[in-house]
């Protein structure tokens, strides 16, 4: 079975899946030029609450919005769940603010409602968007540097440009789809940058490995080496990432609410990690390696 | 046989250890207030004067009297750290008036000298004599006293007040002459006045130890120039919530292993059982270091521990495949064991070391929640290459050297697949 599917040629096919991962590229750039992310509170200064409630409150929705407006604490977004009301403030509640609503909230909704408030200050909010991105960034040239020692530039090269792709879907797709982006969110993108890295490192080391050992007398030679390297670790590329997608699905499903968020940016970054090892990451060494000058084939054997 | 023995008796041992240690290091762990409920704050602390500057020492005089104000109510274990130049982050697990409490935490500490010129027997130390800011900046040291003991010295910025208000206390009858020092209402010290002291510079005697003197010197110090607290975040969690996230998130996890195990079984047979016995000591080590290393679990922690083992079943995935590859070379079963495990090895320490780089420039630059994940990835890499690789790598050589295994089945490997060598 393993050897039909092998005819599939990933490296004949690149340049539709590069321009595919362009246009998704610049589809991003534009949502997030023209739209922004929709940050919640930890990014943008305001409130937000959160109230697990033991009965259903969501034909109520317009009680508790006339409740909300009457306490006169600025805009406010308002979502009725069936077991959660959740109210973002664009302004900071101070802490009688706070016990006020949350006391008001339990007296006339549900005495059981028990509630979660998060408030943060804009100057925070922006020091620690810096810092993740900071993070990121020295993270790329410490990566950089050991794959350029272990094994040679152009792998660096094409592993950075496939784990920056991964985190600007997950960033593109957030902003597309509206979805709000917390601190918890930067902690997923890290974890996609980790995974993203892993599973690009996999299957070049087996590209490494078969360099060592072919006899490559033409750039045809290296494709087909390249595509075969791609095979070879397809059964592991796809079993590891059902095993991480798996859990991460669990924990979209039935995890706590406040984490759904985070566990869907991984799934989304699972997709993208796997896609850009193989479809990505793999055509663009082979590119890179293509416009090195002939004279020196054997440069890649001593890298290991 | 011998080796199967060996085999049977490591798993047993794991087991036996993982089944008596789990009950009390699950309730050992630290956990987040996301998931026990309670609150946290962190405060930005600003000079009260304008001109003033925040110190280290003042930071942690700040942080120290925020400790005890919160103790004073009786809730246990508040957890208080200063963070950079001027930052106190305070974590409060379950308190029942919290508004009272952050109110009461913001107000800067109070530095009073009391006496009881003019009041009731009853009421105490009722009359405020001097407060914090008749004090000069930095003006309160610690010295050795005649006897041995410490003294504390301090400057005034007005003597003839000072000269006033001695004068007055020292007419007072014995039991009554005495300047108590007080922060908010906790008295420190009450040092009796024997006679006026027409001086800017006063010293406080009655054989205090050193660390008694200098906590008292330090308040003064603080007390002349004491900080101002603004609410930079806060995150306020209610119990029910906390412990309902928790529930939720620890049941997805357990299915998810549940699901990655049956996986493991199904696909790879012989070393899937391995591998499923490796991720229960992989799970139990990494709740281990956990516990060790004092983690404080948040819900994004246990979302991590929970991926993480997602990730490290890849150790195992790219071993058995390599060895599956070597048995349709058609090598026999130890050395496909051999050659599958050495060729791996090198695919999974370059893919696990660039992730421990990222994970080290996180912990390096990242703040709070950051830095937080930084040190569970760490730890769920290097505990997965010793339970998915050393761990694990060590039962599967006993299993085939005990020769029981002689189907390569066992492997899900077809009899089809396999190539004459």
């Amino acid at each position: 079975m393993h050897y039909n599917l092998r005819k599939f040629d990933f490296i004949k096919l690149s340049r539709y899946f590069f321009l595919f991962s362009i246009a998704i590229t610049v589809l991003g750039v534009i949502t997030l030029a023209a739209l922004g992310m929709n940050y919640g509170v930890d990014f943008r200064a305001g409130s937000s609450m959160d109230l697990a409630v033991q009965k259903n409150l969501q034909d109520q929705k317009e009680e508790i919005q006339s409740f909300l407006d009457e306490q006169n604490l600025g805009r406010y977004t308002l979502t009725v769940g069936a077991e959660r009301v959740s109210i973002r403030f664009d302004d900071i509640l101070t802490d009688q603010e706070e016990q006020q609503l949350k006391q008001g909230f339990a007296d006339t909704f549900d005495p059981k409602a028990s509630a979660e408030v998060y408030t943060v200050d804009v100057q925070m909010a922006r020091e620690l968007q810096t810092n993740a991105m900071m993070a990121v960034a020295l993270a790329s040239v410490g990566i950089i540097i050991y794959v350029s020692i272990r094994f040679e530039w152009r792998f660096a090269v094409a592993a950075i440009v496939a784990l920056l792709h991964d985190a600007f879907i997950v960033i593109s797709l957030f902003s597309i789809l509206r979805l709000e982006v917390n601190l918890p969110f930067i902690v997923a993108v890290l974890t996609i940058i980790g995974y993203s890295i892993n599973d690009t490192i996999v299957i070049f080391d087996r590209i490494r490995e078969n360099m060592r050992f072919a006899k490559l007398k033409s750039k045809e030679d290296i494709a087909a080496l390249v595509n075969e390297s791609i095979w070879q670790t397809m059964t592991r590329s796809i079993n590891t990432v059902a095993t991480v997608f798996v859990t991460a699905l669990c924990v979209f499903l039935f995890g706590g609410e406040s984490i759904k968020l985070f566990s869907l940016a991984i799934l989304f970054g699972l997709v993208s990690g796997a896609y850009s090892s193989i479809f990505i990451a793999s055509p663009l060494w082979l590119v890179l390696k293509n416009k090195q000058k002939p004279k020196t084939p054997a440069n890649t054997q001593t890298a290991g | 046989m011998n080796r199967m023995l060996a085999f049977i008796l490591i798993v047993v041992v794991t087991f036996g250890a993982v089944a008596v240690t789990s009950p009390g290091l699950v309730r050992d762990i630290n956990l987040g207030l996301d998931l026990k409920g309670g609150f946290e704050i962190l405060y930005e602390a600003e000079p009260l004067e304008p001109g003033g500057e925040v110190t280290k020492d003042s930071l942690n005089e700040t942080a120290r009297s925020l400790e005890s104000r919160i103790n004073s109510t009786g809730v246990t274990e508040p957890e208080v750290v200063t963070e950079g130049d001027n930052r106190i982050r305070v974590k409060i697990a379950g308190v029942a008036n919290e508004a009272e409490l952050r109110e009461t935490l913001k107000r800067p500490a109070e530095l009073t000298f009391r006496s009881m010129r003019g009041c009731a027997p009853e009421a105490g130390f009722c009359k405020v004599e001097l407060v914090g800011s008749d004090f000069v900046e930095n003006g309160a040291n610690v010295e050795q006293d005649s006897l041995g003991g410490s003294k504390i010295t301090m400057k005034l910025k007005s003597a003839s007040k000072f000269a006033e208000i001695t004068r007055e206390i020292a007419r007072l009858p014995l039991g009554q002459n005495q300047l108590a020092i007080y922060l908010d209402e906790e008295q420190l010290s009450a040092p009796s006045v024997s006679g006026e002291i027409n001086s800017s510079s006063a010293e406080i005697t009655g054989g205090y130890t050193r660390e008694e003197a200098k906590k008292i010197a330090d308040i003064i110090n603080l007390g002349a120039l004491p900080l101002k607290l603004t609410e930079r975040y806060t995150q306020s969690v209610g119990a029910t919530l906390g412990q309902l996230s928790l529930q939720q998130t620890v049941f997805a996890g357990i299915l998810g292993s549940a699901i990655v195990l049956l996986f493991m079984l199904v696909f790879y047979r012989l070393p899937g059982l391995v591998a499923s016995i490796s991720l229960i000591a992989y799970i139990w080590l990494l709740l281990v270091g956990v516990w060790l290393m004092e983690v404080t679990l948040t819900l994004p922690g246990i979302a991590a521990v929970i991926l993480g083992i997602g990730m490290a079943v890849d150790a195992n995935i790219i071993t058995y495949e390599r060895i599956k590859e070597e048995l349709r070379s058609g090598k026999s079963i130890l050395s496909s064991l051999k050659a599958g495990s050495r060729n791996s090895f090198r695919t999974i320490m370059d893919a696990n070391v660039t992730t421990i780089i990222a994970g080290s420039v996180l912990y390096m630059i990242g703040t709070g929640a950051v830095k937080g994940f930084a040190v569970v990835l760490i730890m769920s890499i290097i505990i997965s290459i010793i339970t998915n690789v050393g761990y694990s790598r060590l039962l599967l050589y006993l299993l085939i050297r005990s020769n029981i295994i002689k189907n390569k089945a066992l492997f899900g490997v077809k009899e089809s697949e396999i190539r004459a060598l």
